[in-house]
């Protein structure tokens, strides 16, 4: 079983890498990770933290964009594109199971998205300390950044075969993985805010809507870096809602959402007749 | 004792409203070369990957060596050769097969060779990407090589691929059915396979409508022999009323006649001397047979 899922991973791997993927998605994790500490350079005396602080609570906002989306591009093609090939048909004759190839595209998409991270992030950790401004505890708040958008990204890589596993043709996997990304990165909030809005700090405000917030992956990823960091969380606005929280409700939100993920995307893989 | 490899006991698969495989039944032994033969739409490619339990079948069973079909057994013992074979673009045949092999847990080390022995020797290093349509038919038959399986379903194997490919192809699959596999090609041109499988199976709208050998087949037919006679200047009539033939153009007639008829017709002809200026006979050809079992008009 093990040899047959590394088997699967093997090639998904190759063809990650030369389809660029790891390629793209280093530079542009590098591109924004290095811009944002340079700009974080400047207001760091008036805060009165380092600049890697003010770096982490950048990189974390734009990495609650990017790791889904990277995640999702990376996903969408993974079985409905074996399928419009006709590809999908010869692999299922192998005494290979469902679930083998599908934790096989997951290990290998995962380990080109922690590639791109881990140096992204890395770099603009480098960066920060070659200035001199780093302390140990923002290292350890840019560890959790990299782990927890590692995690965010293995979310949405699961969301992305679930949706390729239900859409017939790659294109509609595209068209549908866009619309997942745009309900859980942006829609979600927006809607959470307007209902915050209607609710003037009543009921809601109170009790649903920080679980509200911790049932969304994403925001999930914001709170886990924001509410253990004391840093960062003086450069967002969201330690209100995260202070209501149990401490383990962030990260227990972040690990169980790709294994449900995983396990949807095998229910409708189960049922794709190739 | 016979060595069953591939029983299929009244399988029947609805799609909707259409019954594609309508209780079907056929057992095939070690050894054996099958075509599987029909119309596009017949319900080929369904049997096959109801074979391969790809395709739950609505009811019936398939077993593969024993095993129900799409079970591990029977996957490790069935090799597949799909329709218009397709592979990702960005990697090479040499990545592709040992992924294959990988899977079906074979040797990887007889990679290099089995590309050699489908021609793509010198091409196994290349992107898939850059491949023709023939060549990525090839290297869909040397993953089919892999691991001696028991079973081989090749789905329109012959497509997109030169005579010569062709002949190779079926050079391959006398030596997989010398070994011992049982080999499973469809096809919609019976022409191609008469003289290389032992058995013809043909599948009309999803019912098993024949299978026999072609001899057994084309003698069950009853399909007649096709004479044509040229007369001499302006003959053709008198022939046409006294032989019962139709005109088929100012000089010529044609009759059909049945195996036992032949000579008889034959001393008829020859009778009318030098009315006569030609004969041209054609036995019923692969074709007819085919379109007398696949046509819905025959049974």
């Amino acid at each position: 079983m093990i040899r047959r899922i590394f088997a699967i991973a093997r090639i998904e791997a190759l063809i990650t890498i030369r389809n660029r993927w790891v390629l793209t998605a280093t530079l542009i994790m590098l591109l924004f990770a290095i811009a944002l500490t340079w700009a974080g350079s400047a207001p760091t005396g008036t805060l009165g933290v380092d600049m890697l602080t003010v770096s982490v609570a950048s990189m974390t906002t734009l990495s609650v964009y990017l790791a889904p989306l990277l995640a999702l591009m990376m996903a969408f093609d993974g079985i409905a594109g074996e399928a419009d090939r006709g590809s999908l048909g010869l692999l299922l004759s192998y005494p290979a199971t469902r679930t083998e190839i599908l934790i096989g595209k997951f290990l290998a998409h995962l380990g080109a998205l922690a590639f791109a991270m881990a140096v992204g992030f890395g770099a603009a950790g480098a960066l920060a300390a070659s200035f001199g401004s780093v302390s140990a505890e923002s290292l350890v708040a840019l560890a959790r950044l990299i782990l927890t958008s590692i995690l965010l990204g293995a979310v949405f890589l699961a969301l992305g075969y679930m949706v390729s596993a239900l859409a017939s043709a790659p294109t509609g996997a595209a068209g549908i993985c866009a619309g997942v990304w745009l309900v859980f990165v942006v829609l979600y909030d927006l809607g959470l805010l307007g209902a915050l809005m209607a609710d003037g700090g009543g009921w809601f405000t109170e009790t649903v809507f920080p679980w509200a917030m911790i049932a969304n992956p994403a925001d999930a990823f914001r709170i886990w870096n924001v509410a253990a960091s004391e840093g960062v969380a003086m450069t967002t606005g969201l330690t209100a809602a995260a202070a209501s929280l149990p401490q383990w409700a962030a990260p227990l939100s972040l690990i169980v959402w790709p294994v449900l993920a995983l396990f949807g995307a095998r229910h409708f893989f189960e049922r794709l007749e190739p | 004792m016979v060595d069953t490899v591939l029983t299929i006991e009244a399988a029947r698969k609805r799609r909707g409203d259409i019954d594609v495989l309508r209780n079907i039944s056929l057992t095939a032994s070690a050894g054996q070369r099958i075509a599987l033969l029909g119309h596009n739409g017949a319900g080929k490619s369904t049997l096959m990957k109801a074979a391969l339990g790809l395709t739950p079948l609505s009811s019936g069973h398939i077993f593969i060596d024993g095993a129900p079909a799409g079970s591990a057994h029977a996957r490790t013992a069935t090799a597949y050769l799909p329709e218009a074979v397709s592979f990702h673009k960005s990697i090479t045949a040499s990545e592709q097969l040992a992924l294959f092999a990988r899977l079906a847990a074979t040797d990887v080390s007889q990679v290099p060779s089995l590309l050699e022995r489908v021609g793509l020797g010198d091409a196994m290093h290349r992107r898939i990407g850059t491949y023709s349509k023939g060549m990525r038919q090839r290297l869909g038959l040397a993953q089919v090589l892999l691991a001696r399986p028991r079973l081989a379903l090749l789905d329109e194997p012959t497509s997109g691929l030169d005579p010569i490919s062709r002949h190779e192809l079926f050079a391959i699959i006398d030596e997989m059915a010398e070994r011992g596999t049982c080999v499973v090609i469809s096809s919609h041109t019976l022409t191609e396979v008469e003289a290389r499988t032992d058995r013809i199976a043909i599948l009309r709208s999803g019912r098993l409508v024949a299978d026999d050998t072609l001899s057994n087949l084309s003698q069950n037919a009853g399909l007649k022999t096709r004479v044509r006679i040229r007369a001499n200047g302006t003959e053709a009539d008198r022939i046409a009323t006294e032989i019962g033939g139709k005109r088929i153009n100012g000089t010529s007639v044609e009759i059909f006649c049945g195996t036992g008829e032949k000579m008889s017709e034959l001393r008829r002809i020859t009778a009318m001397g030098s009315a006569v200026a030609d004969i041209d006979m054609q036995p019923p050809r692969l074709e007819d047979l085919y379109r007398f079992y696949s046509s819905e008009e025959s049974q």
